[in-house]
C-alpha cells in the first residue's frame, strides 16, 4: 500500500513538473520545474530499488545538466537585454501530436500482458550493475568514455573565447 | 504494484516533452523537452529490468545518462556559438537552410 501513495505521489510531482517545463513562460522558471521533474525521476529509480541510478540521476542530470543550462541562459540572454520570456507555438498541432502517440502507446499497453508483481532480485542490484558494467559490457564502457571526452572537448572548442 | 502504471507515467512524461520540443520556440526550451523525453526513456528502461530482474536494463540507464549529460553540453554549447553568430536563440528564426 506504501509502495502505491508513493507512487501516486511522486507520479503527479513528475507530471505536474513536466507540464510545467513545457508551459511556462520564464524560461528560468521552466529550469528550476525540470530540476524538480528529474528528481522525481530519482524517487521513481527508487522505488524501483535502484539506488545507484538515483544517485546518478542526482548527481548528473539535477547537478550537472541544470548548472550547464542556467549557465547557456544567463550567456545569452543577458547579452541581449530581452526578458527571460517564452512563448510557444503552433499549441494546437503540438497537443494533437502528442495525444496520438500517446494514445498508440495506450494501446500498445492495453494489448500486451504485462507482469503483476515484480521477482525478487538475486542479490544486490548495484553490485549486479557493476559487475555487469565491467565484464559483459566492458566494451560500450569504454566508447562511452570515449565518447564524453570527444564531446566535452567539442563543447569547450565551440564555446571558446573569440580571438 | 504491477509494470503497467510505470510504463504509463513514462509514457505520459516523453509525450509532454514531446508536445514541448514541437511547440518551444526558444532552442534552450527545445532542448528541455528533449531531456524530459530522455528521462521517460530512462523510467522505461529501469521499469523493465526491475520487473524482468535482469540489470543489463540499469546498465544501459547508466549509458543513456552519460550520453544525454554529453548531447546537453554539446547542444548548448552550439546554442551559445548560434547566439554569437545570429544574435538570436529562438528557433525560427534560424532559418539559413530554407530555400
Amino acid at each position: 500500500m506504501s509502495e502505491q501513495i508513493a507512487f501516486a505521489v511522486l507520479a503527479f510531482t513528475l507530471v505536474g513538473s513536466a507540464l510545467a517545463v513545457v508551459l511556462s513562460k520564464n524560461l528560468f522558471h521552466a529550469v528550476l520545474w525540470l530540476a524538480l521533474a528529474l528528481t522525481g525521476t530519482a524517487g521513481v529509480f527508487l522505488l524501483l530499488d535502484a539506488e545507484f541510478l538515483a544517485a546518478v540521476q542526482l548527481l548528473l542530470y539535477a547537478g550537472g545538466i541544470i548548472t550547464i543550462v542556467v549557465f547557456a541562459i544567463v550567456v545569452t540572454e543577458r547579452l541581449i537585454g530581452e526578458r527571460l520570456t517564452q512563448t510557444n507555438m503552433r499549441i494546437g498541432g503540438g497537443a494533437l501530436l502528442s495525444a496520438v502517440l500517446f494514445g498508440f502507446i495506450l494501446m500498445v499497453l492495453a494489448r500486451h500482458p504485462l507482469p503483476a508483481t515484480r521477482p525478487e532480485m538475486p542479490g544486490d542490484l548495484t553490485r549486479a550493475v557493476g559487475e555487469a558494467v565491467l565484464t559483459r559490457y566492458v566494451l560500450p564502457f569504454e566508447l562511452l568514455a570515449v565518447l564524453m571526452l570527444t564531446g566535452l572537448l567539442g563543447a569547450i572548442y565551440f564555446a571558446r573565447p573569440e580571438d | 504494484m504491477g509494470l503497467q502504471p510505470y510504463l504509463l507515467l513514462s509514457a505520459t512524461v516523453f509525450c509532454i516533452g514531446l508536445f514541448g520540443v514541437m511547440t518551444r520556440r526558444n532552442t534552450i526550451g527545445i532542448l528541455l523537452g528533449i531531456e524530459l523525453m530522455m528521462n521517460a526513456v530512462n523510467i522505461n528502461l529501469v521499469a523493465f529490468a526491475r520487473y524482468t530482474a535482469v540489470a543489463s536494463g540499469m546498465v544501459f540507464t547508466v549509458f543513456t545518462i552519460c550520453i544525454t549529460v554529453t548531447e546537453a553540453a554539446l547542444g548548448l554549447a552550439i546554442v551559445i556559438l548560434l547566439f554569437r553568430v545570429r544574435r538570436t536563440v529562438m528557433a525560427d528564426h534560424l532559418d539559413l537552410l530554407k530555400g
